[in-house]
């Protein structure tokens, strides 16, 4: 134990660990004492129990991958470790010394250091401040700036870690955003360091970027987490994977010795096999044509570059794509909720894409409906009632306001109670509010809504996130049901399975970019997926 | 996940308000007592002065009048999340509209001048409440800025107005002239006496009485049954949501505020019209601000508005009587409403999570 | 205008200025931590009491000042419990705390001294002395040194100086030390402060009790410098002048200086004179009151540079990941 102790006492200068490097990595090998054990950690929120009895260790000088589906409890786990969240059990052990972490302070004198899937930096400071923040050393600024400097430009050289020091975080990129985390985490002399979801917003070549940095600090001795659900990533970058599904960590693999094939099944708890019964398409005329559609956002990136592309009535087109590509944009133009440049024909009519008549009222009234991608945000109002939100977008139709003052609130809650009965919505009570709703009926009120005001056109952004397998197969069977009668669908999905399931065609985004046009039958995960790291 | 939300709603309208305003009591109680009076006897003398006679009753509901047209224009806006503190500056303006419609214009009955004057006074607290609105909606200015300084711009102008267009020549005063007899409105007394009830002949109070109750079911009828009122409340819920649905968050904006001037103006009928009968510089007196505390303790619903309107009336009067009586000066109503608008608007969480515990235990059990 | 109004309107400007300089301060550092603070009318007519009240019963000035200091203090850590504690509503507490201190100051005032909710005029030791400069008197006949010297910078009481020290005092704090820029982070992203290991909650309550000790000067210096006693409601809007002013100086310590002397100069100018005679307009007085906020109005629409406050103000700290 004491000698455990003389072996690993974090040098006080960071620099000694930068210079040293080699006789760190000896000591590594030399010992099998993990950097982090966890022993039996519990967490809940109220009745969810978010973290149950989870056990792990994470061997020094590694990249340890942690995979499991959105909800399966990875970030609480590392909220815990970062002393964000106290567990309700368990207890902690760095380096096998059982450790609290009641705060980020404690954390960061552990070692351990956090790079958050949402940046926590300071806009309108520059690099150098956001990342002496917190540890300045000294109460004048001047001399810890300028030793931060010097410090900086040494990790710069050594990790591929380049950031203009002066520069404000608002004018950097993403991906140079994320270095300053990591440099704020190796300032703090961090030998521990969290990545939760690093990709989630990165480029394919920035997160290649960020592979070879996470491989350079490895080489160095130091430890790393790595949070995703992409097993991509995990099979390029990791040595070993744990798997979480449900707030239980169900299995630790030498990544050497494990495919992705069984990390997907231990990660959903059965075979993936997402088949949906379906009859081949009857494709009916052009529901939606669009020319060189572009989108400049606010801060003058193109987030939409120049797409064209048509929809049929009675067939689904599936959007593939890593989150962040232009889809959401995509969805939103089409839906009205921001205006941009281009063409495009609804049923042979032009549709405006700005300006008068390029709003979500207007679509609607042209029969096009949008489920989008956040409900809680967006697709309902959660602390209004089930028929309220019944309402929501649709407050102009005539069946629910027979006279032009007043609006017929019992009109609306019969429409609701006959929606919900068509859905299966559980409970079905319409004065009960959103909030009230499991996520798989609050997804299936929103559907409800949109469909059943039969469009020509529906728009459907990650339709089953979030949603227990019952409510998946319930709202795949309506969605191809709406294919059926005729509608033309616009599918935009995260889930590669769900978009091989149900498109009937299928159409890949890259960098606001169609890589290209695939037929389901005719193609495989395989192929798309190098389409989506933009590789053609 | 702090127990938010699990409070029954019964609870939440009734139960939450009710022990704030007992806290805001029980502190003042021990500010009366700290500069020796009795706290027991002080309530007996304002509920004796507020409720003991048609004289009491008549300046409590006079007040509640004015403070229901506030505190209506405060909850609405509230509805829309917007926060507007500016009525003082909005009913000031309503003021001014009601003097130039009293003054200008020749009228043969008060049920004429009373519905001109109220346009007027809906009219210019609308205008001076659209300005903010509108930067709020078009070029982001936080409306809880803009209406304070609109507070003082008003209170400049008025100034202005009175002392060198308004006020009669010859007179030091800074108001307006009288209005004439005939636009006298109808006090409640003689209304009383059509149906044989005796009521004091002393008390202010008058057909706008009528008027802000009618507008507390107006305004639960734009919000809870009709389009724009639904409009109001999704965007005032959530703003994501409401473009989603295809609401303008600006139109909304700028129709809340206008709605919203217009009933802190019409204060000016009942205050201006109704009482001082000419427009002088401190019409408002503070009701403007009072509305706030009333819509926070009305948790924004009409209905709220109007028994917290009346409580606010009792403080008023049960104040006056108590400085007229006692050595406590009648800014003890001020210190009393402060508590009010600490412990239900900004300490809410304070109440809130233990009583959200206690439910959490008894369902427990 | 002749040379001695003119100082005159000068050395008057500069003594107005000064209240609203430290309650505009005071704004600013507050608002610069993430707590919009609209209670600085408040504290200032708090502290005003709190400086003449005691400065009369103990008969020094200075134990009054204290006083102040103290009194102010305590209504912002009631402000930073309900907006930092409990996450309320910092503009409703703001509100709240606006009445709290109107009401409750008369009412003590009532009942202390029984004179209709004023303190008794302060004289002697119990008034802010003037300090006079060196050489005022010799210099005096001097022409156009003479007057600046004697007339405005010689002569004002103590605070005065304090207030216009505390302008670069509070630049450096904010630019120049550790605290300051954890001060300045906290107001724009307190995420980024909480995972760096430090305290959003003690932060943001240091920033609420110098404000607090800010406009318990201002309070001071306002009963006992600029008139010798407490009078009901008299700050008069001043905490919103300084609330304007720092809006109009965007949250910067040297140009909310600018921004009080233009405001002060407005001031007294409306003082001296009833109507302004510009360029052959009549310029009525309530014109010049309103000024103040007229302009900031303008700069918070952003017709004229816009006023970004900080980023993360008004808001409390939920922790999420």
């Amino acid at each position: 134990m004491i000698t455990a102790r003389i072996v690993f006492a974090r040098p006080s200068d960071p620099r000694m660990s930068l210079t040293h490097p080699p006789q760190m990595r000896q000591e590594t090998a030399a010992s099998d004492i993990p950097a982090i054990e966890l022993r039996g950690i519990c967490k809940a929120f109220g009745p969810v129990q978010a973290n149950k009895d989870i056990s792990i260790r994470v061997r020094r000088g590694t990249i340890h991958g942690i995979v499991g589906e959105n909800g399966a409890g990875k970030s609480t786990l590392m909220s815990i470790l970062y002393g964000f969240y106290r567990a309700d059990a368990g207890e902690i052990l760095i380096n096998g010394r059982p450790t609290e972490i009641p705060d980020s302070l404690s954390a960061i004198r552990a070692g351990i250091g956090m790079v958050f899937q949402h940046f926590k930096l300071v806009e309108n400071f520059t690099v150098l401040e956001n990342v002496i923040l917190g540890a300045e050393g000294s109460a004048l600024l001047r001399p810890s700036l300028a030793k931060a400097r010097g410090l900086l430009k040494d990790l710069a050289r050594e990790f591929e870690l380049n950031v203009d020091p002066d520069a404000l975080i608002e004018n950097l990129s993403v991906g140079h955003q994320q270095r300053v985390e990591i440099l704020k985490a190796l300032y703090r002399e961090a030998d521990i360091l969290i990545l939760d979801e690093p990709t989630g917003v990165l480029t394919p070549s920035e997160a290649d970027h960020l592979f070879r940095i996470l491989r350079g600090l490895k080489e160095q001795g130091k430890t790393i987490i790595l949070i995703t659900h992409k097993l991509r990533e995990i099979m390029d970058v990791t040595d070993d994977v744990s798997v979480m599904r449900r707030g239980e960590m169900v299995a630790t693999r030498a990544t050497a010795q494990t495919s992705p094939t069984e990390l997907a099944e231990l990660m959903v708890g059965r075979k993936v096999l997402l088949r949906v019964e379906k009859t081949p398409a009857t494709p009916g005329e052009e529901v939606l044509r669009v020319q060189s559609l572009r989108l400049v956002d606010g801060q003058g990136v193109e987030r939409l570059r120049g797409l064209d592309f048509t929809i049929r009535a009675g067939e689904i087109l599936g959007i593939a794509g890593v989150a962040g590509n232009g889809q959401s944009e995509l969805l939103e133009v089409l839906a009205g909720l921001r205006p941009a440049t281009g063409q495009a024909w609804l049923r042979g009519a032009v549709l405006p894409l700005s300006g008068p008549g390029a709003d979500a009222q207007t679509r609607r009234a042209t029969a096009v409906a949008h489920v989008p991608e956040d409900r809680h945000r967006r697709g309902l109002v959660l602390n209004f009632h089930a028929w309220e939100n019944t309402a929501l977008g649709y407050h102009n139709d005539p069946a629910y306001n027979p006279t032009p003052w007043k609006m017929d609130n019992d009109a609306i809650i019969r429409d609701t109670s006959a929606k919900m009965a068509a859905f299966d919505v559980r409970p079905p009570d319409p004065q009960l509010k959103a909030s009230g709703f499991s996520g798989g009926n609050q997804q299936k009120i929103v559907l409800a809504r949109e469909i059943e005001h039969a469009p020509d056109l529906l728009l459907v952004g990650q339709p089953t996130r979030g949603v227990d397998i019952g409510a998946i197969e319930f709202i795949h069977q309506r969605l191809i049901r709406l294919r059926d009668a005729g509608a033309a669908i616009l599918l935009v999905s995260v889930e590669l399975d769900e978009i091989m399931a149900l498109s009937d065609r299928i159409v890949v985004m890259f960098d606001g970019r169609i890589m290209g046009e695939r037929l389901p039958e005719k193609t495989n995960a395989q192929e798309l997926g190098l389409l989506m790291a933009g590789m053609a | 996940m702090s127990g938010n939300g699990r409070i029954p709603n019964w609870a939440d309208v009734t139960l939450v308000p009710l022990v704030s305003v007992l806290l805001a009591f029980i502190l003042s109680g021990i500010l009366i007592w700290a500069i020796g009076e009795s706290p027991w006897a002080a309530v007996k003398l304002m509920v004796e002065g507020a409720f003991g006679s048609s004289y009491g009753w008549g300046y409590t509901l006079y007040y509640a009048t004015n403070f229901m047209f506030t505190g209506l224009a405060v909850a609405v806006a509230f509805q829309a999340r917007l926060f507007n503190i500016g009525g003082e500056g909005q009913a000031l303006l309503g003021g001014l509209g009601v003097a130039l419609v009293c003054l200008y214009i020749p009228w043969p009955h008060w049920s004429l001048a009373l519905l001109a004057a109220c346009a007027g006074a809906a009219g210019f607290g609308a205008l001076w409440a659209l300005i903010p609105g509108y930067l709020q909606a078009r070029r982001g200015s936080h409306i809880v800025i803009t209406t304070i300084m609109f507070n003082f711009i008003a209170a400049s102008l008025l100034g202005y107005v009175l002392v060198n267009v308004l006020r009669p020549q010859g007179s030091q005063d800074p108001s307006s002239p009288r209005f004439p007899a005939e636009v006298a409105l109808p006090k409640l007394h003689e209304m009383l006496a059509l149906v044989g009830i005796p009521f004091s002949r002393v008390p202010p109070v008058n057909i706008s009485l009528l008027i802000a109750v009618g507008m507390c079911f107006a305004v639960w009828f734009l919000l809870w049954r009709t389009r724009l009122g639904y409009q109001i409340r999704a965007f005032g819920e959530s703003e994501p949501a409401a473009e989603y649905a295809g609401i303008s968050p600006a139109r909304i904006t700028i129709y809340v505020m206008l709605i919203s001037g217009a009933l802190a103006g019409l204060m000016a009928v009942n205050s201006v019209m109704g009482e001082q009968q000419r427009l002088v510089l401190n019409a408002v007196e503070g009701a403007g601000f009072i509305g706030i505390a009333v819509a926070l303790m009305g948790r924004n619903h009409p209905f709220g508005v109007f028994l917290a309107a009346i409580l606010f009336g009792f403080l008023y009067q049960g104040g006056a009587e108590l400085a007229l009586w006692t050595s406590i000066p009648r800014e003890l109503i001020v210190v009393i409403q402060a508590l009010v608008i600490l412990f239900t608007g900004a300490l809410d969480n304070m109440v809130r999570i233990p009583i959200a515990r206690l439910f959490a235990l008894r369902g427990a059990r | 205008m002749d040379i001695a109004t003119f100082v005159q309107v000068l050395d008057s400007t500069l003594r107005l200025a000064t209240p609203l300089l430290f309650a505009c301060l005071a704004g600013l550092i507050s608002e610069r931590a993430g707590v919009f603070d609209i209670g600085l009318e408040v504290k200032m007519l708090g502290a005003a009491f709190m400086a003449a009240a005691i400065a009369f019963v103990s008969g020094n000035v200075w134990i009054g000042v204290a006083a102040a200091v103290a009194g102010s203090v305590l209504m912002s850590l009631v402000h930073g419990g309900a907006a930092i504690t409990f996450r309320g509503n910092q503009r409703i507490s703001g509100v709240a705390i606006n009445f709290l201190a109107a009401g409750i100051t008369v009412v003590i005032a009532q009942n202390w001294f029984r004179q209709g909710g004023r303190t008794p005029s302060l004289s002697g030791d119990a008034r802010m002395a003037r300090i006079d400069l060196p050489f005022a008197e010799n210099l005096r006949d001097v022409p156009v040194i003479g007057p600046v010297y004697h007339g405005i910078l010689s002569g004002p009481a103590p605070l005065v100086y304090v207030a216009f020290l505390c302008v670069p005092a509070t630049w450096y704090l904010l630019f120049r030390t550790r605290f300051g820029l954890r001060l300045r982070a906290v107001g724009e992203n307190p995420a980024a402060v909480d995972t760096a290991g430090v305290s959003v909650i003690g932060l943001r309550f240091a920033a609420v009790a110098i404000c607090g000790v800010l406009c318990g000067l201002a309070g001071a210096y306002l009963s006992t410098g600029l008139s010798a006693g407490f009078v009901k409601d008299m700050t008069a809007g001043r905490g919103f002048i300084a609330l304007a002013a720092m809006i109009f100086a965007k949250w910067r310590p040297w140009q909310a200086m600018g921004a009080v002397l233009l405001f002060g100069l407005l001031e007294a100018v409306a003082n001296r004179f009833q109507n302004i005679d510009i360029f052959g307009v009549a310029v009525p007085v309530q014109a010049m009151q309103a000024l103040p906020y007229i302009l900031t109005v303008v700069i918070l629409a952003g017709f004229v540079g816009k006023a970004i406050p900080p980023r993360a103000g008004g808001a409390a700290y939920v922790k999420e990941h």
